[in-house]
């Protein structure tokens, strides 16, 4: 069963008077529990796609199956509320509240949710020991090494028990080392817990980790 | 955690920047409330007024007298119970001219016509006996047994640090000379309006050593028996003395302290104007303030909405912080001015007054600033769409 079916889609963006297209015509179908990677140069439109599927930017015409939901029409708040319930997101500068603790960044998603404090804490405690910080809890994104940030983000995304994450050059701003752990966890991720991962990055040796490879070029999808 | 901690935690982000917006609207909200005061302070001075009273004084200025026979001829007019007089002094104190207090030269009749508005709390026996007009209390018999006896506000008296029996002199602006006084005793305003920082005198005193005997007359005080024909009595009496030397004008009480308070100017106006000036500038200041926050956190609330959390739910954060601030710098500066002006003595007017309706009033313009200034940026913030937040289109 497709987890992720993206089904003719189409992207242009405006600049002025003038229209870009970013995506022409991408189909493609991601089954559950698959980890794929998307790839291409820069400008290619991975990010752009990896957008459309998460939900936070909008196509211009095509459907975006996830989760057994099309989510290309939906809008504002319906849409917010589905991103937070299907979807977990992985950002290449991790994008963490620098003003919050590692707790409290990985408790975020769950404010958004009927949930009690304790029940949130026990929660965003689980998904950080999950990721190896059980002992970083207090600590601000400041305290944190790069990969051990990602890492935090990593707990963040999948704290709600999303079906679906996505990974935007997750290792990209990382070292080998931590860059390594950090594909080990997602690896993991995807094989104990049978998340659905859709990871977009330049490296060869990241995409190497994946169960399919897509490439993107100027828009159009090549496998 | 909770969306009302991540509210104050993000207050925390700069706490400088937070600290100073704060202390702006403080600063700004206690300037408002304290010109409101003063602005109460006027409006009550003038409420001293009975309708029971009517104040008679020249009809050219409040600056010229009149003459001391009208007072006989007032007090013939059907309806007028007493006549009392009250003449402005004038005197500086020769410490200095800070030590600025209103005093007023006032006959037997004065303390009868306004014994509901004082009580005399301290006084002096006298060493002889001495009659006390009807009506006067009988407390102030040895002010009325001396002619250099002054009554004094109680509130001046702490002021100055004065004693009962103590001597106090004053230079004569109007009336040159030296004007030597003994505190023979101390009132306390029932009428908070009254005020409590005045300083009474005997008129024989003033007449007979600052106007030869000439008997000139500041103005006339008449209590009627009735307010019902106060404005009849006022005609009848401005009527007896129209073709006279010096024509009078007859006003209410109030209408005359509206009057004597008119002739420092448009004081309302200005005040309100510097008090809105002052809180505009505040508004400017804060909205600024809050847009700056809000573009440095752009990314975030990309972030945010990634995570789900919708554009409502960024908007009332957004405002909350905003609100925070103002409606805290709000009731800070509008409870300070509340503790720290009330009471503060102005010398000539009563002591300043804060009402708690200002403080209210203080308060909603509080929240109106942090609404308008948390508006825009919440709007921004809420519409903000995620791709442009996370700038990144790869």
């Amino acid at each position: 069963m497709a987890s992720v079916e993206v089904r003719d889609v189409r992207k242009v963006y405006r600049r002025e008077a003038e229209q870009v297209p970013v995506l022409d015509g991408i189909s493609l179908k991601i089954e559950d529990g698959e980890f794929v990677a998307l790839m291409g140069p820069s400008g290619s439109g991975k990010t752009t796609l990896l957008n459309l599927i998460g939900g936070i930017d909008q196509p211009t015409s095509g459907d975006i199956i996830v989760a057994d939901t099309n989510i290309a029409r939906m809008k504002g708040d319906e849409l917010a509320r589905w991103r937070s319930a299907s979807i977990g997101y992985i950002f290449q500068l991790y994008n963490l509240i620098p003003v919050l603790t590692a707790l409290q960044n990985v408790e975020l998603p769950l404010l958004l949710v009927k949930m009690s404090g304790a029940e949130r804490k026990k929660r965003a405690t689980m998904a950080l020991e999950l990721v190896g910080l059980g002992d970083r809890l207090k600590h601000y994104p400041r305290q944190l090494s790069g990969g051990q940030e990602q890492r935090v983000a990593i707990a963040r995304a999948l704290v709600s028990d999303p079906k679906v994450l996505l990974a935007d050059e997750p290792t990209g701003d990382l070292d080998r080392k931590s860059a390594e752990d950090v594909l080990v966890l997602i690896e993991r991720l995807n094989r104990e817990f049978k998340k659905t991962i859709v990871m977009v990055t330049h490296d060869p040796h990241a995409a190497e980790r994946a169960t399919r490879q897509f490439h993107l070029d100027k828009g159009v999808l090549s496998r | 955690m909770n969306l009302v901690s991540l509210v104050l935690v993000n207050l925390g982000r700069n706490k400088l920047r937070t600290f100073l917006t704060l202390a702006s609207v403080t600063v700004a909200l206690f300037l408002f409330i304290s010109l409101r005061g003063v602005l109460d302070t006027l409006n009550a001075s003038i409420e001293v007024g009975s309708r029971q009273r009517l104040v008679t004084r020249n009809a050219i200025s409040l600056v010229f007298p009149m003459p001391q026979s009208y007072g006989n001829r007032i007090a013939a007019v059907p309806g007028v119970k007493s006549v009392a007089i009250q003449n402005w002094f004038g005197g500086q104190d020769p410490r200095g001219s800070q030590y600025f207090y209103a005093q007023f030269a006032v006959d037997e009749a004065f303390f009868p016509i306004y014994r509901k508005d004082m009580e005399i709390i301290e006084a002096s026996t006298p060493a002889v006996s001495a009659a006390v007009p009807a009506g006067a209390d009988a407390k102030l018999a040895g002010y009325f047994a001396e002619q250099t006896g002054c009554v004094v506000g109680e509130k001046l008296m702490k002021k100055y640090g004065w004693k009962l029996g103590q001597t106090i002199t004053l230079n004569g602006t109007i009336y040159p000379g030296n004007w030597p006084y003994t505190i023979r005793a101390v009132y306390r305003a029932t009428n908070p309006a009254f005020g409590d920082e005045t300083m009474f005198f005997q008129y024989k005193y003033l007449e007979q050593k600052g106007m030869a005997g000439s008997g000139q007359v500041g103005v006339y005080i008449l209590d009627l028996t009735s307010s019902d024909r106060s404005a009849a009595i006022a005609q009848q009496v401005d009527a007896m003395f129209e073709n006279s030397a010096s024509s009078t004008r007859t006003e209410s009480e109030q209408a005359f302290q509206a009057g004597f308070v008119s002739m420092y100017g448009n004081i309302p106006f200005v005040l309100n104007v510097i008090g809105l000036a002052v809180v505009f500038a505040i508004l400017g200041i804060a909205a600024n303030t809050m847009m700056m926050a809000m573009r440095e956190r752009t990314t975030e609330f990309g972030v945010l909405k990634t995570l789900g959390f919708t554009d409502g739910t960024v908007f009332t954060m957004v405002l909350a912080e905003a609100a925070i601030i103002t409606m805290g710098g709000g009731i800070l500066g509008a409870l300070l001015a509340k503790l720290i002006v009330t009471g503060t003595s102005t010398g000539f007017l009563p002591p300043l007054t804060i009402y708690w309706s200002s403080v209210l009033l203080g308060i909603g313009i509080a929240t109106l600033i942090g609404a308008v200034s948390g508006l825009i940026p919440a709007f921004q913030a809420s519409r903000l769409r995620i791709v442009d937040a996370l700038r990144r289109v790869d």
